[in-house]
């Protein structure tokens, strides 16, 4: 079987102990957690794990199941890159002079979208949110320049299909 | 007792005092155990209370533990075993993988450092929720006494709903020695959990209808079906449909032995049938039993020409191991009782007359040598033929890990359910000892016989004093090879006879029980087991015997490890 990058979603409790809980799973099978994102998500008081894996689907499936198994997980759920809207967030700090010594920044900042958030004298920061790809490829772009410091988020996704959390976890108030 | 009311329902008690309440809520009368500092609060509670809770001290708390799995396993009720914090509590962590593994309902209670010294390295501080996190299905740490009867609440249900499992709960000092307006409701639902998943009538109906199709199926059941309370089910699919049924290791005494449907044990060291015709049938029926390696060999070589029900509660054992043509989720209990309707009454003598055929062939090749010997060393085999007559098949037989384990689990005859107490699925040598000690406790009425290495033996040896100092009428038979005999016959088989690290030289174990003051006898020629084996049994208190077996003798027939069940061999 191929592998390939799934996106492993994980609706549960906001209790202590959970993430390590769900790490071990992967570290159970030896597969690395490629991106990893945790937040609140639609439903009051219930957290969203957004986890990003290079592997098979067979393992996939087996580690959702196991996720999913756990007490304090409400449902997870996988899926291909092709089901999910996804992105990530970059942030770039770059040393101020640049801005004016070098034109090729400018039109990289235009053509990549991406936002200058603050600007002081010594350095400015510039935020791209988009694909994996093109944070890759403005990386590459600046790269030559000299970049001060660079860090990348957790993927985040929402599925093209519904996820009927909230249904599930209304019909439980009426057990 | 008389209590200061907070409200008319409610009373104002120390964290200490609530779990006790929380635990005689919970129907809880025995519990394992071993005190230390981080747990005292708890203890003096334990002594005040000493009249309607039973605290086993036992002489190690990894003895706690599997005390606590031996009483869960032969009551179907949870086991309690209670440590202290830091070495106290990763004592427990071997019996919490062994109940994970096992299904076994357990909780643990763990006392920890006053919750303004954690994350301090303070004096047997240790983070036994991060540690025990891989080998429990749920835990907590308590660190505010208005938390305890919620969570114990949870704890007790999470442990026994569902696919059973450990549970950790691990409560600070200061928890403990606070106060509480107690209060306790148990608990009856958790929404993140589903226990038991919905029965589906349409897989049900599917299922019926490749059974009835089948002109060769065949039956593995596993501890499923004892854990969820499946015996008659199982037995009234079984004679209805008149399929060959076989046993996985923890499946064992789910059915009467001497059933003649009941046609063996499958898995590495099960019957040569069972293995064989796994790769002939044309319909497998799994019941409550989840593929272990030690099962099924081989994976691309297994019931390949078979298409395959599943019945199983938990959803995350259907296609882990084995690709499945049906699975029926739910309680085997449920769903065995919709599908019995559905199936036809049928007989399937040729097919079962296979069996007959290789158990024959099994017959002179290994079961005949095991149990009816013609050398002059005893053999393992013709000790638990003595303890089955002895015993009119009705006791609990608590097995080790090794070769010993395999020849009871081949050859002890059960009537009874819940009665195979042994660790499968971890193969924790050790076990039996402290096993045996809580199955006794949990059936006092019952013959209880562990059998047991010399090596498993002297792993948690220390707990005779246990025995000794409760009392607790346990048989212990130690089948004495002078070797860790499972790994000398790998080694034998599969290292050139390189014998590394795998003889022993043994104590007098008969001494080291009569040091603990145990009745104890040791027998080395034929002509006195039979006599040994009756007066152990006979014995009102506990009696220790040792058999000096044949040192070098093998466990056939023998799955080698990656071969097929078809390959199974019977030398």
């Amino acid at each position: 079987m191929e592998k390939q990058w799934f996106t492993i979603s994980v609706y549960s409790e906001n209790h202590v102990g959970l993430l390590n809980r769900i790490s071990g799973i992967f570290l159970k099978r030896h597969i690395n957690i490629e991106s990893l994102n945790v937040s609140k998500s639609e439903i009051d008081e219930v957290s969203k794990f957004t986890i990003v894996v290079f592997t098979t689907e067979r393992w996939t499936r087996h580690i959702v199941a196991q996720i999913e198994k756990q007490v304090e997980v409400i449902k997870a759920f996988y899926h291909t890159d092709d089901e999910t809207i996804y992105q990530e967030s970059a942030l770039f700090k770059i040393a101020s002079h640049l801005l004016f010594d070098e034109r090729q920044i400018q039109n990289i900042i235009k053509e990549s979208n991406s936002q200058i958030v603050t600007v002081s004298r010594d350095f400015f920061v510039l935020a791209k949110t988009g694909r994996r790809h093109e944070i890759d490829q403005m990386y590459h772009e600046l790269e030559p320049f000299g970049i001060m410091q660079f860090v990348r988020s957790g993927r985040i996704t929402v599925t093209k299909a519904e996820m009927p959390i909230s249904a599930m976890l209304e019909k439980f108030q009426h057990v | 007792m008389q209590k200061a009311s907070a409200t008319p329902e409610t009373m104002n008690v120390t964290g200490a005092e609530a779990i006790i309440h929380c635990l005689l809520a919970e129907g809880v009368d025995i519990l394992y155990g071993y005190p230390g500092g981080a747990i005292m609060p708890v203890y003096d509670e334990l002594f005040k209370f000493k009249d309607q809770l039973h605290h086993v001290l036992t002489r190690h708390e990894q003895g706690a533990v599997h005390a606590a799995q031996g009483f869960a396993r032969v009551s179907g009720r949870v086991g309690v075993a209670m440590a202290t914090s830091g070495p106290g509590a990763t004592n427990l962590v071997t019996g919490l993988a062994d109940a994970q593994i096992d299904s076994t309902p357990v909780v643990c209670i763990t006392g920890q450092v006053p919750r303004h010294l954690l994350g301090s390295d303070a004096f047997q501080e240790t983070d036994i929720i991060g540690i025990s996190t891989p080998v429990t299905k749920w835990n907590y740490q308590i660190t505010r006494a208005e938390e305890i009867p919620e969570i114990m609440a949870k704890a007790f249900y999470i442990a026994r709903s569902g696919r059973p499992g450990p549970v950790l709960v691990d409560i600070t000092k200061n928890a403990q020695f606070d106060s509480l307006d107690f209060q306790y409701k148990p608990c009856k639902g958790v929404r993140s959990y589903t226990p038991i998943p919905e029965p589906d009538a349409d897989a049900i109906a599917r299922a019926a209808e490749m059974i009835n199709q089948a002109k060769k199926p065949y039956i593995v059941y596993g501890q499923g079906v004892i854990l969820g309370e499946a015996e008659e089910e199982l037995k009234a699919f079984v004679e209805k449909s008149g399929i060959p049924a076989a046993w996985t290791i923890l499946g064992l005494s789910a059915m009467d032995s001497d059933h003649p449907l009941n046609v063996g044990m499958v898995g590495m060291h099960g019957n040569y049938g069972p293995n064989v015709l796994t790769n002939e049938c044309d319909l497998l029926i799994a019941i409550g039993m989840r593929f272990d390696d030690r099962v099924t060999g081989n994976l691309e070589t297994y019931a390949k020409q078979a298409r395959i029900i599943h019945f199983e509660i938990d959803p995350a054992e259907v296609n882990k191991n084995v690709k499945v043509d049906l699975a029926v989720l739910g309680n085997a209990k449920e769903t065995l009782s919709l599908l019995l309707p559905q199936v036809e009454a049928r007989s399937h003598e040729a097919w079962l007359g296979e069996f007959r055929k290789k158990y024959e062939e099994e017959y002179a090749s290994v079961i005949r040598k095991d149990v009816t010997p013609d050398k002059p060393g005893l053999t393992m085999g013709e000790v638990v033929a003595q303890i089955n007559k002895a015993t009119d098949h009705r006791a609990v037989i608590v097995s080790d890990v090794g070769q010993h384990q395999m020849i009871a689990c081949r050859y002890a005859k059960f009537r009874e359910s819940k009665s195979n107490i042994t660790s499968g699925g971890l193969g924790t040598m050790g076990f039996a000892l402290p096993a045996a000690l809580g199955a006794k406790m949990a059936a006092p009425q019952r013959e209880v016989v562990a059998i047991i290495g010399d090596g498993g033996f002297q792993m948690n040896i220390q707990e005779l004093g246990t025995i000794f100092q409760t009392r607790t009428p346990v048989k212990i038979v130690v089948l004495n090879n002078d070797f860790l005999g499972m790994v000398r016959q790998w080694q034998e088989l599969f290292f050139d006879k390189r014998y590394a690290s795998t003889v022993m030289t043994n104590p007098d174990f008969v001494k080291i029980a009569e040091g603990y003051y145990l009745k104890a006898r040791r027998v080395e020629d034929r002509a006195s087991l039979a006599e040994a084996v009756e007066e152990m049994i006979a014995s009102e208190d506990a009696y220790f015997l040792e058999v000096r077996v044949e040192k070098e003798d093998n466990v056939f027939p023998m799955i080698p490890s990656g071969a097929s069940v078809s390959d199974i061999r019977l030398k």
